[in-house]
């Protein structure tokens, strides 16, 4: 990183300066504005969200009424728990089986390398399409199951790309050392292998749980009971289409205002992504993309 | 069908790396070791495999076969499950074909699908390469690290999460409407104006996406030798003659490849924020190829129809993406698969 300007680049102009420095802080403003103020309105009361008009900029006192009742029962916690559920298990289903596969295929000239290695690359020419796809899903017994938001979409072929491809760098003197020591294969994925490549797996591990946070789409497909849809499917059908939540055991009067109750479900949506968004970026933008095109 | 595909130019430099160029004379070398023993050392290895393999072959590789519903007159009820069904179905040839292609709704939707991809080709795609390279010029380490952080963030949340965010900055009751109001103007409807909706669509593609497209570009940016904008420079180049001759020549295999991708994916113009929108714009403006697909099967049950649509898009992809890599050859780039 050059802290300084090469001494034959000339003198920026000011005008230069002044649109740099316009396009920058544009740039940034555009994803705060939104952020900063759903946050700000599902923390307003009901008089500040009426003064603002429906979006409040400026925060007055802070009211956590939304969040008490979105979490206290009812749809939108069942929702996250759903949601965090899969997450969870997907993530630990995905990872598993990537870095499985990852390794088995990492050693060219191993039985059956280049035919398994083509099927894997070919799924990236080759897909099936919505109407095959939803035909086998609910053919192998998985309509309405949590298990279909998981399963289908368990493998990402790029993942294990990349995953693959950080275990072909590492030095093969250890692993051969290892198997000559008499180790089987699995024990050299586990111990020597795997404490090398945590942050790949960190990362991978990350995108995966991103993934089943988001899953909306198959759930619109395959979910048909209320009490198994994710929690990107109430945002939708709370904020895009504008049904009133239902929160059952309360009277209406005492609720607080639905605006906030909307935007403190965008708020629940959103704090998972940016609590792991540090770690996926730190690894991530360094290391693995970068690596996967100097590669 | 929603899992990320994170970014896509690992994926194709791995496509392009494979099988490894190196392999075959080291293949040759190595001394024959029979079938039996090389199953007694690598059966671990398989064994690893096999999981995800399975999946794969299970929900990737069988709905690609069941694609020949496509030339079925399939009927969900005729049996107790698809596979039944699907038995039980009776063959009708290329019928589902000619009953799309004499569909106006299909034109339809492959018109807007293929304007859409035009307009974000020329409207979204040159948005990174341009960012990359203002972003690369901030002499500040930190001051581009912090930029970094926030315009990458919206690649992580879902379509869902952005569409929202949308309706509540622009939309009838969102806070661009709400200042209007206050300072007497009457706010334009921009959330639902079917007339608008192309524009609409490429800004939250450009919102969630363009600072995530960045990456590649900025990648490529570091790895330009810093030697070639000295001589340049010294020979009198300015910053302008710099970025045309050095800069963009520099980025200009990446940018082919992306080309190559997204040529291929002409067909694809982010299903779920589509789907998402469609209700609210109507057909006209935001019915898409996939949308289509979806409205047509799995709504109504008419599963031949659509699936015969959905073969049409991935047949016209796939030959779109092999055409896109010769062309990429024939002028001299490496593109996407390479030729051993």
């Amino acid at each position: 990183m050059s802290a300084q300007r090469a001494p034959w680049e000339e003198k920026p102009t000011a005008v230069g300066v002044a649109g740099k420095g316009a396009v920058l802080t544009v740039m940034a403003l555009v994803v705060l504005i939104p952020l900063w103020s759903v946050l700000v309105t599902s923390l307003s009361s009901r008089k500040t969200i009426n003064d603002a008009g429906g979006m409040v900029m400026v925060p007055k006192g802070i009211d956590a009424s939304a969040y008490v009742t979105i979490f206290s029962g009812g749809i939108v916690t069942r929702a996250l728990w759903v949601t965090t559920m899969v997450t969870v298990a997907g993530t630990l289903i995905s990872l598993t089986l990537t870095v499985l596969a990852a390794y088995g295929l990492s050693r060219p000239g191993s039985v059956g390398h280049r035919p398994l290695l083509f099927f894997f690359l070919l799924t990236f020419l080759i897909y099936p399409g919505l109407v095959p796809s939803y035909l086998v899903v609910t053919g192998v017994g998985l309509k309405d199951s949590l298990w279909a938001l998981i399963l289908p979409t368990a493998i990402s072929v790029f993942n294990l790309v990349v995953v693959r491809g950080f275990f072909q760098g590492l030095p093969q003197e250890l692993m051969d050392s290892a198997r000559i020591d008499g180790a089987g294969e699995f024990r050299i994925l586990w111990r020597i292998v795997l404490p090398l490549a945590r942050p790949v797996i960190a990362v991978v591990g990350l995108f995966y749980a991103v993934g089943y946070w988001n899953v909306w789409f198959n759930a619109l497909l395959y979910i048909d009971s209320n009490d198994k849809f994710p929690i990107q499917n109430i945002l939708r059908s709370m904020v895009i289409q504008g049904q009133s939540p239902n929160f059952s055991g309360q009277s209406v009067g005492s609720l607080p205002p639905t605006q906030a109750i909307k935007m403190a479900v965008v708020v629940v949506t959103v704090v998972p992504i940016v609590m792991v968004y540090p770690f996926i970026q730190r690894h991530f933008v360094k290391g693995v993309i970068v690596g996967a095109i100097k590669g | 069908m929603s899992t990320e595909a994170p970014a896509a130019a690992g994926t194709s430099d791995e496509l392009a790396r494979s099988p490894d160029p190196a392999e075959p004379p080291r293949k040759r070398r190595r001394p024959r070791v029979p079938l039996r023993a090389r199953l007694r050392r690598d059966w671990p290895l398989l064994l690893m495999t096999a999981p995800a393999a399975l999946l794969l072959l299970v929900f990737h590789y069988l709905p690609t076969l069941g694609n020949v519903v496509a030339f079925q007159d399939y009927n969900p009820y005729a049996g107790d499950g698809p596979l039944s069904a699907f038995l039980a179905s009776e063959w009708i040839g290329f019928g589902n074909f000619n009953d799309l292609f004499g569909d106006p709704a299909f034109w339809d939707a492959l018109w807007n699908t293929l304007t859409i991809t035009v307009f974000q080709l020329v409207f979204f795609f040159p948005i990174p390469i341009a960012l990359a390279i203002l972003l690369n010029s901030v002499i500040s380490g930190k001051l581009r690290a912090f930029i970094q952080t926030i315009v990458y963030l919206p690649h992580f949340f879902s379509w869902v999460l952005v569409v929202t965010f949308f309706v509540q900055m622009l939309g009838g009751a969102g806070l661009l409407a709400q200042e209007l109001r206050q300072a007497g103007i009457e706010p334009p409807a921009i959330m639902t104006n079917p007339d608008t909706f192309i524009v609409l669509v490429t800004a939250e593609s450009v919102w969630k996406d363009a600072g995530w497209g960045m990456i590649v570009f900025l990648a490529a940016l570091a790895m330009i030798d810093p030697n070639l904008y000295e001589q340049s420079a010294v020979d009198g180049a300015g910053r302008w003659r710099r970025l045309w001759h050095v800069t963009l020549p520099g980025l200009r295999p990446v940018i082919v490849l992306l080309l190559i991708l997204r040529l291929g994916d002409a067909l694809s113009v982010g299903f779920e924020q589509f789907l998402l929108q469609r209700d609210a714009v109507g057909r006209d403006a935001a019915e898409v190829l996939d949308t289509f697909v979806y409205y047509q099967s799995i709504t109504t049950g008419n599963f031949g129809f659509g699936a015969a649509a959905g073969l049409f898009k991935a047949a016209v992809g796939l030959v779109l993406i092999l055409a896109a890599n010769k062309v990429a050859h024939m002028i001299g780039e490496r593109g996407l698969i390479s030729k051993q």
